[in-house]
């Protein structure tokens, strides 16, 4: 192609080809001689590639599996009361209010981009400030406003709250670290100053049933039922279409067998857990909430355009700003959704409470929460983890708490066990991160 | 080569004696430069002689103070890469400008994502992804579905270029280094991707600092020297010495500031 004397000619080509990603699988001369993977893959190859993916460092839900088992067999061996049916919607009830902040702090981490940390430390006394807001709300006749509307009234104020740190962050250039730590105070200060400004003892009840009934309320055993059956059918339903459209079009798909065996162990877990429900109060009416919450994050997240630009903020700001994306407008929109995510954390709170006092949202909620996300697998450098982590996570978290609690363990000795604990998770992510960057895989 | 025989043409691009300056220097000083359909140009010069500059100011990131801009023979002016893009200019960084923790397509569709009601439409993605990676023969890949991060610098580089080309109103696409950073085999590769371009029908700006590089696979070279156009050589009938010369020691033909400009 070349007249001039070059470097590059065929011989020095054909003596450096040895690098593993410079070859070609595959014969040239068959149909599919671009070299990409074959259409299906066996069973073998799809378990020994998730185990190569393991190993460099993309451990999945790995960590959270392991740590229930170690929870199971500590708790489980300590204190018989664990692992008991009342004990199960007992945690089901308490990781509510941390799932759902959570999840919002799941939004946050995402944004993360390597080097400046994306965090939000007022995300307990904002949620605080909503279960307070929808507690005023409803107080019979001052204002007496109905329930829902009570919620309403909450959200917005908790996503506007959102909406004004993110614009702090953004258009004034504040890191998120400090812009919440501020928030921390004054959200926590505004706690304070409403519940002592409304009631002289400092609490005030929820004195409308619905507002109760969200995070105490169960359902009947034949609804705790057919939503199990929806949720199984849906999910095969999904698997199975999302497998048909890519064979349609000749892309390469998990094995049949591994869809298969993904559809039978949700199946398993779903009707265990919902016939363990069942044989005590039934399913908490708040973990179909929780679901519903998970459901619409997690399509927003992997199914749209802005789910894939949150990624790419906290994969590389740079290259989202060059794709023509607004990066800041996507961290507003994630500081709004989670404020939004705090209020209804806030509402599922005061809920629970029947009340709020002037210490809601202290305590070690906020740690419970960030380590929640942690734990669950979201990573604190950015671009990595998903809305479900929240769950898992928040489920690992309370079931410790829960643990400790039973134990009736020294408040001391429970502080020191959950900050070891978030430590532990933090070391994991920044173990795997390093491996991943050692491997090349982020 | 076809590209070279297409030099008759008229150009795709050209700039006519435009300057950029940043307070009192002069990055860019009545520069001309121009590019065809399906030639490759190369755009040399030593640090600072102003081809990132002229790059900003032709895709609207600084826009040039002065000069004239014409494209497809039209007079344009390009304020911002969305203007840029709209006309059919693309660049492909030298840093590459793609997300590591996202998979092959979805950094070739980033901020074009195709949908379907509002969904992400990720099996058509993946196709028009694959398909555009196979025109360029682009062979090494594992998996479009795998991590960019996982790749090597020459793979890096082909999903880039392949990413600025996969548009069907691309005309002219332009190359900040690509072969900065890559081994023997990886830059074999992308000059074989480059070479491909141009004979496609894009007009290729390459900017490089390597003079091998670029008498493998341009036609033309135009050379910058302290924010001023020095040469416009044809690669055949130049040799590397000339190119050296220009670069360190071209005449400059004007004097910033001494010319019959107001005073």
């Amino acid at each position: 192609m070349s007249d001039t004397p070059s470097p590059y000619d065929s011989d020095a080509v054909a003596a450096s080809t040895s690098t593993p990603e410079d070859e070609i699988p595959g014969s040239p001369t068959s149909p599919r001689a671009a070299g990409f993977a074959a259409p299906t893959t066996g069973v073998g190859d799809y378990v020994r590639q998730r185990w190569e993916a393991v190993k460099a460092g993309e451990l999945g839900a790995l960590p959270i599996i392991f740590g229930l088992i170690v929870i199971v067999l500590i708790f489980g061996t300590l204190e018989d009361q664990f692992l008991t049916a009342r004990n199960f919607t007992n945690v089901l009830l308490q990781m509510a209010p941390v799932a759902a902040l959570a999840m919002g702090i799941v939004f946050i981490l995402l944004i993360a981009d390597g080097e400046v940390v994306s965090i939000d430390l007022s995300v307990a006394f904002v949620a605080a400030v909503g279960g307070v807001i929808m507690t005023l709300l409803q107080r019979p006749d001052d204002p007496g406003w109905p329930w829902w509307a009570c919620i309403l009234g909450a959200l917005a104020v908790t996503t506007a709250i959102g909406l004004l740190h993110s614009l702090i962050i953004t258009k004034l250039g504040v890191p998120s670290f400090i812009t919440t730590l501020a928030g921390f105070l004054v959200w926590s200060g505004v706690v304070l100053w409403l519940t002592t400004r409304f009631s002289t003892a400092g609490t005030i009840r929820i004195q409308d049933e619905r507002l109760v009934d969200i995070a105490n309320n169960f359902l009947s055993e034949g609804v705790g039922w057919a939503i199990a059956i929806i949720v199984i059918v849906a999910y095969a339903i999904n698997q199975t279409t999302t497998m048909r459209a890519r064979q349609g079009r000749g892309l390469d798909t998990k094995p049949l067998a591994i869809v298969i065996a993904q559809i039978v162990g949700l199946a398993a877990v779903v009707l265990i857990a919902t016939a363990v429900a069942n044989s005590d109060r039934g399913v908490p009416q708040i973990t179909i909430t929780l679901g519903v919450f998970l459901l619409l994050w997690t399509f927003v997240t992997t199914r749209t355009a802005f789910g894939r630009h949150i990624y790419a903020v906290g994969g590389s700001p740079e290259a989202t700003r060059r794709a023509g994306i607004s990066v800041d407008n996507v961290r507003i929109a994630v500081f709004a959704i989670n404020g939004f995510m705090a209020g209804v954390g806030g509402v599922i709170l005061a809920s629970r409470l029947r009340s709020v006092a002037t210490n809601t949202g202290g305590g070690n909620l906020l740690l419970n929460v960030i380590a929640a996300a942690v734990i669950g697998g979201t990573s604190l450098f950015g671009g990595s983890g998903r809305v479900v982590s929240a769950l898992y996570g928040a489920l690992v978290i309370t079931s410790i708490q829960n643990g400790m609690d039973l134990l009736g363990l020294n408040s001391g000795i429970k502080f020191i066990i959950t900050g070891i604990v978030l430590l532990l998770a933090v070391m994991v992510d920044s173990v795997s991160k390093r491996r991943r960057a050692a491997r090349g895989l982020t | 080569m076809t590209a070279t025989e297409s030099s008759g043409d008229a150009p795709l691009l050209t700039c006519s004696g435009v300057s950029k300056s940043f307070g009192a220097v002069n990055a860019l000083y009545k520069v001309d430069f121009e590019v065809k359909a399906g030639e490759v140009m190369a755009l040399v010069g030593d640090n600072g002689a102003g081809k990132s500059t002229l790059i900003k100011g032709i895709v609207g990131i600084y826009p040039f103070d002065e000069g004239e801009t014409t494209f497809a023979g039209k007079s344009v002016k390009i304020h911002g890469p969305k203007d840029a893009a709209d006309l059919g200019i693309e660049v492909v960084y030298q840093d590459l400008a793609l997300a590591d923790n996202l998979d092959v397509v979805a950094n070739m569709f980033l901020g074009r994502e195709q949908k379907s009601r509002g969904i992400l439409d990720e099996v058509t993605m993946e196709k028009r992804a694959r398909e555009t990676l196979e025109s360029l023969k682009v062979t090494t890949l594992r998996s479009v579905r795998q991590t960019v991060a996982g790749l090597s610098g020459g793979q890096r580089q082909a999903v880039a270029v392949a990413k600025a080309v996969m548009w069907g109103d691309s005309k002219m696409v332009i190359l900040d280094e690509p072969t900065a950073a890559l081994g023997v085999a990886q830059t074999r590769q992308v000059l074989d991707m480059v070479a491909r371009l141009a004979e496609q029908g894009y007009a290729v700006v390459l900017i490089s600092h390597n003079l091998h590089d670029i008498f493998e696979v341009a036609d033309r070279i135009t050379v910058l020297r302290l924010g001023q156009q020095v040469a416009v050589m044809d690669r055949r009938s130049s040799t590397q010495q000339e190119v050296v010369h220009s670069i360190t020691a071209g005449e400059m033909k004007h004097v910033p500031g001494m010319e019959g400009e107001v005073a």
